[in-house]
């Protein structure tokens, strides 16, 4: 290889990081909104970077929705939406999908249901087409609710043989109960046995309407385009969802420490939490910046201490879920196996000392709050990302100018907010530790943690 | 469809490639080392990737971690390492592209100096717990150390995974991995990606700024090595799983060989999605298995084909094996419909225009022009890596179809519960995996 030439100037100086330049505007995405004569909303985002259109159909129903005793009734519902419609089968719908290049999902959570499809720009009006029937025209026919009620069983059970899905789900109902966030979506074996397809027709009936449908078209498109496209597909649709998911009555109180034995796990997978707050708390943006310190990136005390520190994890992460009603927030982590009593003592105290006996320092707030703000025009980069975004607005009705407002809201929240909203909201006497693993091989180092004698739950609790 | 680019190399050797793109205020820094655990030797396994985790470590002139100043800066950044190559990307705000050059370069020149016993010890611990996690407190997750093991001979460099052996891990030294960074980690051996916000001329000198005082190492020779498979190798284990699954693998042609892009629209088309021929038949109409699905996952030296179907409740891996064989020898007999040819040819259209989205990140524009350049040396190959899968017509996915998914030369990997041996393919040797 050639050697460096004699005329190389001299070695940059290494003596202090090169500061940032100020970040430069960004427009953020203005979405043009109208309302069909059925009550769906249609919002849209000129964004022609590439010629592709990403549409996103939500609906403000979700898991949350399951009436008693139907766990997984929403989620059988929204896997139903693409098996066909009119004459058409559930192959040939995905036939159809399959000759537009598209990429289609289907995706269910707590308070929502959406349906999603990116194409080419060019394929944009009968990709819609495809979606007008996949949301408003499904054939719900008995045979095809069988055969998905059966592959819905069959994940169930091999979830079954997964250490986070296992911890996840009994997390939840340790802390929510009998709470609508109290179930994963899938639901249970229980109440998928008794599921009937009428019950599914009846869900869809009642629920995915177009009173509570927002659809949202991002890309190498025109307002007034997709609206007259959209009134001709789902024109038809019509229909009053029924209320929104009931709120709660009382919370159970988990024990403080719990167990799923896992037999000669080489990991325990850990979660620390409780029911903390909804999205539309005034805490928000002081929570986000918190989260982000505390556990929320690579550079957070948790994932230092536990991973860059001590080695114990390959990484370890909290979360608020923000909700339309209190949403849990959750340590999440898995830690070899000797390692377990050390990773919840150090959880926990991280988690403590951030409300107030260690107040983030000036330069951890400073960090957390550049990391949030400073790349924050990255999130807008692709129109799935954007319709990402505006979909946060249509199902937690948030502001026009939501975007616009993150940053300098981010930017006046202080040490002392940061104290404040985690102590408010989250309480080291109520969090709810759940490990999945090695029983016989940790049990008696947890008696060191003082909370007692820990409760072990049977894997068909849950 | 293209990347408009542009390239230079540096007189150490260092590829720059440069693409302007100014819809976002953002930059993606792409970096690639043309070392992968393809570079490994039998019984030093896992280093590249122990690597990987040793380079957000901290350098001579920044010895502390290396995400807190990028975070601050407002950068998303991360690393990957596979059996060819490892890349090193931040995606950062226009403003701060000068800091992640420097930080780049800070740790391609001046990384042993801060490359202590503590950082390396704690890390090998990482990687050990990222081991347990992703592959053996995992459902099958030992998967790919039986079938690579198959597939490879010993000494073949995709014998093993990336990962690495854990006795390798926990033998490893500190000198060995000095050693392992002055051969692989230097400016003839790299590609550098900007895409981005960028004026391309300045960002070209700021580039030569930090880098160019580098020194080249040695070359790095090519590694080479061959494998074929004379048999069909039936291999079973048991795991901690309710449901059997059965993997089929096969060799197949190197990334960019004449019957990769066949490769990957036939196991499209036999198994990916509800439109696929073996969907339809396990899952949808016999419903005798829960999923399938199916890759070609071409390499630089060698691919493999492999195909995954996980048996329902009451069925048995030689039901599925039974079906999966009927349908590729149809597929080799009579080839694909328009319909599908046609399907495919547009599905890779869209496939390509989605991966213009993006600048950086894994997949982005930044990581595809390292990919064509560190790959092919040529940075402009996007039109017509796309142009591979128009191509393809139905007597030459036949053709591929029928002379690589050869029933009699391929891997068979039964994976069943604790006790329930029965449930595999028949004829089944147990495999050793840990």
């Amino acid at each position: 290889m050639s050697p460096r030439p004699a005329t190389r100037p001299a070695k940059v100086d290494r003596s202090q990081l090169p500061a940032p330049e100020p970040t430069r505007p960004f427009p953020f995405p203005a979405i043009e909104k109208s309302t069909l004569a059925n009550g769906m909303r249609v919002w849209t985002v000129h964004h022609a970077q590439v010629p592709l259109v990403s549409f996103s159909l939500l609906v403000r129903r979700g898991a949350a929705s399951d009436p008693p005793g139907q766990d997984g009734l929403a989620a059988v519902t929204a896997d139903m939406l693409d098996e066909g419609s009119g004459s058409r089968s559930a192959i040939e719908m995905h036939e159809a999908l399959a000759r537009l290049g598209a990429q289609f999902d289907t995706d269910i959570g707590s308070d929502a249901t959406v349906a999603s499809v990116t194409v080419l720009s060019r394929f944009a009006q009968r990709a819609l087409a495809l979606l007008s029937d996949v949301v408003a025209r499904p054939a719900i026919r008995d045979e095809d609710f069988t055969r998905v009620r059966q592959l819905r069983l069959h994940r169930l059970t091999q979830l079954r043989d997964m250490p986070g899905a296992v911890a996840d789900r009994a997390f939840l109902k340790l802390i929510y109960g009998a709470h609508p966030y109290g179930h994963s979506p899938i639901g249970n074996e229980t109440t998928l046995a008794a599921m009937h397809v009428d019950d599914v027709r009846a869900f869809h009936a009642r629920a995915i309407r177009p009173s509570a449908a927002t659809l949202i078209a991002v890309g190498d498109c025109d307002h007034a385009e997709i609206a007259g496209l959209a009134a001709e597909s789902f024109g038809d649709w019509t229909g009053t969802s029924d209320g929104d998911a009931a709120t709660a009555a009382s919370l159970p109180q988990a024990a403080r420490l719990n167990v799923v034995p896992r037999p000669r796990a080489p990991q325990s997978e850990l979660r620390i939490g409780q029911v903390a707050v909804g999205r539309d708390t005034p805490d928000y943006h002081a929570l986000v910046v918190a989260n982000t310190i505390l556990g929320g990136q690579f550079v957070s005390r948790i994932n230092l201490n536990l991973r860059e520190d001590k080695g114990l994890t390959y990484g370890a992460r909290t979360a608020f879920e923000f909700r339309r009603m209190p949403g849990p927030f959750v340590l999440q982590v898995s830690v070899q196996t000797s390692g377990t009593a050390t990773a919840i003592d150090e959880s926990i105290g991280e988690i403590a000392g951030i409300r107030g006996s260690r107040p983030v320092t000036a330069d951890e707030l400073a960090l957390g709050i550049a990391a949030l703000t400073r790349g924050y025009a990255r999130s807008f980069e692709t129109g799935e990302q954007i319709g990402r975004a505006a979909l946060q607005l249509a199902l937690y009705d948030l502001p026009d100018d939501y975007f616009e407002q993150f940053v300098p809201r981010i930017e006046r929240v202080t040490s002392d907010d940061v104290s404040r909203v985690m102590a408010r909201h989250l309480d080291p006497a109520r969090l709810t530790t759940l490990i999945v693993g090695d029983f016989d091989t940790i049990g008696s180092d947890l008696s060191g943690l003082g909370f007692g004698e820990p409760v072990v739950l049977p894997p068909e609790s849950f | 469809m293209r990347i408009p680019f542009t390239k230079h190399t540096l007189a150490n050797g260092l590829d720059v490639l440069l693409h302007e793109d100014h819809a976002c205020p953002i930059v993606a820094v792409n970096l690639w080392y043309h070392v992968g655990s393809k570079n490994e030797r039998p019984g030093k396994t896992g280093f590249a990737h122990l690597f990987e985790h040793l380079m957000f470590e901290g350098s001579q002139h920044h010895d502390r971690g290396y995400f807190q100043p990028l975070q601050g800066a407002g950068a998303t950044l991360n690393g990957s390492t596979n059996a060819d190559r490892t890349n090193y990307w931040e995606v950062v705000p226009a403003g701060a592209l000068e800091l992640a050059l420097w930080m780049e370069s800070d740790r391609m020149g001046y990384l042993l100096p801060a490359l202590t016993e503590a950082k390396f010890a704690n890390q090998r611990d990482v990687v050990l717990n990222e081991r347990r996690q992703n592959y053996e407190n995992r459902p099958y997750g030992l998967a790919p150390m039986a079938l690579l093991a198959a597939l490879f001979p010993d000494d073949h460099p995709y014998h093993w995974t990336t990962i690495g052996e854990i006795a390798d891990l926990k033998a490893v030294q500190l000198d060995e991995v000095h050693a392992f960074f002055r051969r692989y980690y230097h400016p003839g051996n790299a590609s550098i990606a900007l895409a981005g916000d960028i004026d391309a001329d300045e960002a070209l000198t700021m580039v030569d700024r930090y880098f160019g005082e580098i020194e080249c190492g040695d070359p790095v020779e090519p590694v080479r090595a061959d494998a074929t498979l004379p048999r069909d190798v039936r291999i079973q284990f048991e795991d901690r799983v309710e449901l059997p699954r059965l993997y089929v693998a096969w060799l197949t042609p190197a990334m960019f060989a004449e019957g990769d892009a066949e490769l990957d629209l036939a196991t499209d088309l036999l198994a990916n999605g509800k439109t696929s021929r073996l969907y339809r038949r396990l899952v949808f109409d016999e419903r005798i298995a829960t999923d399938v699905s199916a890759s070609q996952n071409s390499r630089e030296m060698a691919g493999y084909a492999q195909l995954t179907a996980t048996a329902a409740p009451g069925h048995t891996l030689g039901e599925i094996e039974r079906v999966v064989f009927e349908e590729i020898a149809r597929l080799a007999a009579e080839g694909p419909t328009d319909d599908e040819i046609e399907r495919g040819r547009v599905q890779a259209e869209a496939q390509f225009m989605f991966r213009l989205q993006t600048v950086g990140g894994f997949g982005g524009k930044s990581d595809q022009l390292n990919a064509y350049n560190v790959f092919l040396d040529d940075p402009s190959y996007f039109p017509r890596d796309l142009e591979r899968y128009q191509v393809v017509s139905k007597s030459s996915l036949r053709e591929v179809a029928a002379r690589y998914l050869d029933p009699s030369r391929r891997v068979t990997l039964s994976i069943v519960p604790h006790g329930r041996g029965a449930l595999a393919a028949a004829d089944s040797e147990l495999a050793v995996v840990s």
